[in-house]
This record gives C-alpha cells, structure tokens and sequence, in this order.
C-alpha cells in the first residue's frame, strides 16, 4: 500500500492542485464566461480548452516530477493526475445535485454542470468526463516520453491554434482590411470561433514551418557564423532595420483598435522600464512608483492647460520640466527611506504613493490641482504640423519615448553605475566595503526611475487631454510590479514580454479583463514554481558567456528564450 | 616604524548600547596585529567602526596621519582601507571574475586593475580555475578567497579581516592563515580579528586582547601566547 501511494504520490499532488485550480475556475463562472466563445466553431470553446489545458498541463507536469520513474510510472502519475481533476469536477456536479450551492457560488448553476460534462447528460457524462481526463493525462505523458523536436512543434502549433481563436475579434478585422489577404481570414474564421477547416490548416502549417526551421536551424547557424565579421554585421542591422521598420508601420496593419490596446501597452512598457531601474538593477523594493506617474502628468497638465489659465506651454515645453520634477522628486522619495530596506521599504514607499493622490484629490489644492474634478483641455502634442491626437499617432510618440528609455537603460546597465547598483541588490553592506557610495547610488537610482515615470506620465496626459486623481492608485504601482516580475528582473525584453502579457493579453480579451487580478496572481504564482527568473530573464553573465563560446562552453546560464515548456 | 593606523580612544554605540569603550590600537606598516576576543567582545564593531559603516561618538582614527573619523565608507575605501566582511559574503549570484571585478570599484587605473588582477590569481590559483563559475557554488574555502581577493583588489593599504577562518574545515584554515602569512611577506598590512587564537597568534607580530569592547591586554604575539589568562580564555586550555 505504501509502495503503491509512493509510486502515485506526484500524479496525485499535482492532481490535487489542478482539481483545486479546475473546480475553483468553475464557481468564480470562468469557465461559463470563456465558452461564450468558441475556439474552433463548433468543436471547442474556450471555456472546454482552458480546462483541457490545465488537465493536460498538470498531467505533464506529474510526468516531469517523476521523470526518472521509467516510463511505465511517468504515463501512470499524470493519467492519475488526469483522473483526479476529471473527478474533482464530477463530485462538483455531483454536490451541485444534492445541495443548492448556488447560495454560496452564484455560478454554481445546472448550465455549469452541462457544459462541464460537454452537455452530456450527466448519467452517461461523468464516466466521459473520467474518460476525457485519463486521456488528457495519457496525451501529457506520452507528450512528455516523446522527441524534445517533435513536442515542441507540436505544442507551438496547437498553441497557435488556440491563440488564433482567442484572438478571433483582433484578427478577423485586421485580417481583412487587407484586400486580398481577406481570403485567409475568410478561410480561417467562421463566424464563431475558428473553422475547422481553417484551424486545421494553421496547424499543419505553423508545424510544417517549424520543422523545417528546426532542420536548416543549426545549417543557418554556421552559415551565419562562417560569414565574414562585416557580413555578420551587415546581416544583423538588416535584421534591426527590419525590426524598426515592423513597429513602424504596425498601427497602419493593425488598425484603430489594436493601435489603441498598443498605445496602453507602450505606456505599461515605459513604465515598466522606469521600475525596472529601481526595482531590477538596484533592487529597491518601490510600492510608491505610480506617484511619479501623477506628478508628470499633473506638471504637464498645469503647465499646458488652459482650464486652470496659470500657463499655456505646448507640451514640448512642459516635457522637461515634468521630468525634472520627477527626477527631484525621485531623490525627495529616496532621502528618508535612505536606511530602509526590503519591506519596510515596500511600505514606506506605497505611502508616498498614497500622499501624492490624496493631495492632488484635496479640495485645499483644488484651485491649482484640479480636485477630484481633475484637469482638462491638455493640448496634445505636435511636431511641425503633425499632431499626436488619435492612438495611432500617438503610439508614435510612446515608441520615441520606449526608444529613448531603452537606450538610456542599456548604456546604463554597463556603465559604473550600473555596476554599482548591481553590487548594491546583491548585497549594500558588501557594496559599501567595496567602496561604492551607498547614498548617491540610492539616490540616482530613485531619480532615474522617477524620471522615467515622469516621463510617462507626460505623455499620458496629453494622449487622454485629462488627469484625474483615480488615475494613479496603487493598482498602478502593483500592475507594474507584477509585469516586470513575470517578465523577470533587471531585463529589458522581459518589461516588453511582461507588458504585452499582463496588459496587452486583458485589454484583448474582454472574458480576462473581469478576471484580471486573479489572472495575475495565478501568473505569479505559476512564474514563482515554473521560471522564478521570469519570462526573459536578465543576462547576468553575458561577456563570461561570450568567453565561454570562444572556448569551451560550460555555461549554466538559462538561454534568452522564450517561456520553455 | 611609521604608525600606518592607529586607532584613538573611540567610543561607538548601538543606540544605547555602548560596544566600544575608550578602544585604542595601532598598526605599523608592514605588520599584521590581530585582535582576539569572545562572542559579541566587539571584534566587528571595532572593524565596523574604522572602515566608516558605524561613526564613533568620540575618538579618532588616522590612517598616515591623515583623519579618516568624519568620511564616508567609500572615502575610506579609496584611502585604502578595505574591510573582508565577516562570513565570507561573496556576490553569490555573479561570477568570480565580477566578484574580483565589483572589488576594484574604487580604484580606476586600469593598468593597476589588471595587475592587481594577475596577482590575487598568482595568490589563488583556485580562483583563477573557477574564474567563470557562479560564485554563490564556491565551496566554503573558496568564497574566503574570493572573499579575500575581492578587498585585494581594491589595492588596500591595511586590509581588515573578520575571522576569515570562520566556520572552516581545519585543512582549509591552514590554507587560509597561510594566505595571510603569504600577504605579510609581500608587505600588505593587515588587522586580523579571530576567534582563532592559537592559528592567529601564529602569524601576527602583535596581538590586542577585548573584553565587552575594553581593550584588556596587548602585548606583542609571542608574549601573548605565553599569557596563562590568554591560553585559558582563548587557546582552550587548562
Ligand atoms: N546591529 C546591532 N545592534 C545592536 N547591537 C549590536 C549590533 N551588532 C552588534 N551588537 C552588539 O555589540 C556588541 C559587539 O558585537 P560585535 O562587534 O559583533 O562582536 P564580535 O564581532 O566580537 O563577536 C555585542 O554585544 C552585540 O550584541
Ligand atoms: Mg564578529
């Protein structure tokens, strides 16, 4: 018995954490909120394929956990672990019948139950519904045994899948805004969902260019090393070039929309580049961040509206002085909690936060702050004739605005002072025995960030032509938090990844949006067990890496890539 | 001799707790002192104090006659006195050649980085196979030298040691105190602070002895190891 429940041991933990997660997800009313919409029309919806993501997921992590079992007990724990989400939701359906638990859980309703045994009748369900996830726990086992080549390509191509449907409402429009494009769009969509004839072609045809690019993969990759340094080079700024240009001409593909879902996703980006400095590079714990935010969109407002009539600069005009009041204010900050660290730091710091909506709500101020009433008619910003008014102009303004962030970022990841704010997050006694000037590394770290933040606020208020008190809570400060611990610490690409995941991803999807906190928190959760160095986590050892190329390699480093499954 | 440190009846304080109490000592260029004391005598505290991280409330401490009392920890590192903290604490997440690299902070001459460099290898070759190594995987000997490198780097004109022998299996204390000895013989000045008695008054010349942060004996090594109050207290024997 013992042996047998040591043999079982990880497909039933994990089992047990999916069924938590599974019957959870039902009573909150995700599951019936994701199945308004159909992945593949008519064959699933979205509602069935996150439950069936989960099944399959556990299931391959039961298999990873005991990897080292053979194969017979690696396929044995994630079918178990299969079963036992699969039964999680039977006892549900079954509790449901008996007692009324919809006094507790409004979502607990009979239209839950059918759709949670695929609208089976329940006598013949629950044995499908056990079937269903024994096989998701069989398919994650199997996955798991089979070639590292063959997974990969088959889960990026189901991915897609299911990413296209997700995405349907962005990418039917989009799609056919293109003239002839259209066609692909029409092939692809139904009017629900995907076609299944269309989700079928995206699949083979994203596995069929995946394999081959895994097949000329290593051929491209000494080709590329074989050419001459300046052909490398050559190759290499194309590739920018290429880049540079996609963001130019992306609100053009991607419509009015989008454009507008990129433009808060910019702003999160900026924002999140300012925090990054703090938070990443020295590692100082700022809950108070969003209160930058305000005071640059406030100067900007001050400044340049003429509702309150004190001044009228453009916004160019206003745009140093906001962010020279954000940098001084980043240091205002920094001087008291000098000494603090940690979490007292976190603490002090979500008060300053605070100090600063409180006082722009006050009515005491109201007559140079705008009160809860806020400032309007902030003019927008414009260079010769051109004015960033709509948001695909405007995302023209925040990308300038990322540019600039993202080089001064990286020239000052390398610099001295990047190096003493590296010193500083791994250890401030030791920075100081090694000389490094505590107090001013601190300091500037406050500054750079608040003018970042500064920076972004500028530019937030002219896009929305208002400010308001509400604008800048606290939820602000944690929102960016979150998206650079996803992302990963201290690397620029991972704030990108972090953003276009915890903002961008919501404000696509109206069914996240509701669920948008809980989303966060189990994307944390799950960075914290899975990838605790995030998304794209920060390069640390990069020239050591380069050495280690030239020579022998023996890096432990985890490689840049993307989320490995 | 030239006094290179010397240490003036400080007096230092956590809040109320008086650590330091009319504490003198000096260093001659050249020499290694070594301070010997219990748990909590106030060993750290008085290396805390000269190195700038605490301010003493009264005293003074001249490093060549020049007051270092009133400046900055990172003023007095680039003067040249560079403490090795006490429990190793290397940057556990970079490299050993950043480590090494983090050390030279305060010193900008490229040319002298380098040699300083090829010297603290020269001295570890340890270090110098596992240069690419996260330092946070070094076994326990191996972060005191890293440890020790890292401060050796920044070019120190009295190198202040926190019982470097801390928590160490006997074999790699003997590598260490040899270290010490090696550093002597190139001339580098060095407070030591051990618990260590009997390996530390091996290698210095002199030796302070503290009590609850008084200053109760000093004398220099050889005598000190004669001393029955010395070899009851701190050398374990009877
Ligand atoms: N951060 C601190 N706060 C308050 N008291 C301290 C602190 N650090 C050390 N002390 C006290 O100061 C005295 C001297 O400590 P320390 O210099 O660390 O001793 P040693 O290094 O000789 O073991 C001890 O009584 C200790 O309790
Ligand atoms: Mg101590």
């Amino acid at each position: 018995m013992t042996q047998m429940e040591s043999l079982w041991r990880h497909g039933i933990k994990t089992g047990f954490i999916g069924a938590v997660t599974v019957v959870l997800l039902a009573l909150i009313g995700m599951v019936e909120a994701f199945s308004q919409r159909d992945i593949i029309a008519g064959v699933i919806s979205m509602g069935h394929a996150l439950l069936l993501v989960i099944a399959i997921f556990m299931g391959y992590i039961a298999a990873k956990r005991t990897a080292l079992s053979g194969i017979g007990s690696t396929l044995i724990n994630s079918v178990v672990s299969g079963v036992i989400i699969a039964g999680s939701l039977v006892l549900l359906i079954l509790l449901g019948s008996w007692v009324n638990l919809r006094s507790i859980f409004m979502n607990a309703s009979p239209a839950l139950y059918s759709l949670l045994t695929f609208g089976i009748e329940f006598k013949n369900g629950w044995t499908f519904l056990l079937l269903a996830g024994a096989l998701c726990g069989l398919v994650a086992g199997l996955l798991y045994q089979s070639f590292p080549t063959f997974r990969r390509i088959l889960i990026t191509s189901l991915s897609s899948v299911i990413i296209a449907g997700v995405l349907q409402d962005m990418l039917r429009p989009t799609l056919s805004a293109w003239g002839p494009i259209s066609v692909i769009s029409d092939w692809l969509f139904s009017s629900n969902g995907l076609s299944l004839s269309g989700a079928i072609t995206l699949c083979l045809v994203i596995a069929v260019i995946l394999f081959i690019w895994f097949q000329k993969r290593d051929i491209l990759r000494t080709r590329f090393s074989r050419l001459p340094s300046s052909g490398q080079r050559t190759l290499r700024m194309a590739g920018y070039v290429l880049l540079v240009g996609i963001f130019l001409v992306l609100p053009q593909v991607l419509g009015l929309f989008l454009s507008e879902v990129l433009t808060i996703v910019g702003l999160y980006v900026l924002l999140g580049l300012g925090l990054n400095i703090v938070v990443g590079y020295a590692g100082l714990l700022d809950l108070g961040y969003v209160a930058f935010f305000a005071i640059g969109a406030y100067v900007t407002a001050i400044l340049t509206s003429p509702e309150l009539g004190f001044f009228s600069l453009t916004f160019w005009q206003a745009l140093p002085f906001a962010v020279i009041l954000g940098l001084l204010s980043g240091v205002i900050l920094g001087v008291p909690v000098l000494k603090m660290r940690g979490d007292y730091l976190a603490i002090a710091t979500l008060g300053f936060g605070e100090i600063i909506r409180i006082l722009v709500l006050s009515d005491f101020l109201r007559p140079w702050l705008g009160g809860a009433q806020g400032i309007g008619r902030i003019p927008k910003a414009s260079i010769g004739g051109y004015e960033f008014a709509t948001p695909q102009q405007i995302y023209y303004l925040i990308l300038a605005g990322c540019a600039f962030v993202i080089f001064i970022s990286l020239r000052l990841k390398d610099s001295r002072l990047g190096r003493a704010w590296k010193a500083m997050r791994e250890d401030e006694d030791v920075a100081q025995a090694m000389g490094i000037n505590l107090v001013a590394t601190k300091l500037l770290a406050f500054a750079t960030g608040a003018g970042f933040s500064a920076l972004s606020g500028a530019i937030f208020a002219s896009k929305l032509s208002s400010v308001y008190p509400h604008s800048f809570n606290v939820m602000i400060s944690i929102n960016i938090l979150c998206l650079i611990i996803v992302g990963g610490m201290g690397s620029i690409p991972g704030v990108i990844v972090g953003a276009v995941a915890l903002v961008g991803l919501p404000e696509l999807l109206r069914e996240f949006a509701e669920y948008r906190l809980l989303v966060y928190g189990a994307a944390l959760v799950a960075m914290m067990l899975l990838r605790p160095e995030g998304l794209w986590p920060e390069v640390l050892h990069l020239r050591e890496l380069q050495d280690a190329q030239s020579s022998s390699a023996d890096s432990e480093t985890p490689a840049p890539s993307g989320a490995r499954i | 001799m030239a006094a290179m440190l010397e240490v003036e009846n400080i007096h230092s304080y956590y809040g109320h707790i008086h650590a330091l109490k009319n504490l003198s000592l000096n260093i001659n260029e050249g020499e290694i002192v070594t301070l010997i004391g219990g748990n909590g005598a106030g060993k750290s505290t008085t290396l805390r104090t000269i190195s700038g991280l605490m301010k003493p409330r009264k005293g003074s401490i001249r490093l060549q006659d020049e007051e270092l009392t009133r400046l900055l920890p990172h003023k007095i590192v680039e003067k040249g006195v560079v403490q090795v903290p006490e429990g190793r604490r290397v940057f556990g997440r970079l490299t050993v050649v950043e480590n090494l690299e983090m050390g030279a902070f305060a010193c900008r001459d490229g040319k002298l980085n380098r040699d300083n460099l090829d010297r603290v290898f020269t001295l570890f070759p340890r270090l110098l196979e596992r240069r690419k190594q996260v330092a946070g995987t070094l076994s326990g000997g191996e972060q005191q030298m890293l440890a020790m490198g890292r401060a050796l780097m920044a070019n120190p004109k009295v190198l202040l040691l926190d019982e470097p022998s801390m928590g160490l299996a006997p074999v790699l204390v003997d590598d260490i105190f040899e270290t010490i000895e090696k550093l002597h013989q190139g001339g580098t000045t060095i407070l030591l602070v051990e618990q260590n008695a009997r390996m530390a008054l091996q290698v210095a010349d002199r030796g302070y002895v503290i009590q609850t942060g008084v200053v109760v004996l000093s004398d220099s090594a050889q005598n000190l190891r004669k001393n029955e109050m010395v070899r009851k207290a701190y050398m374990g024997e009877n």
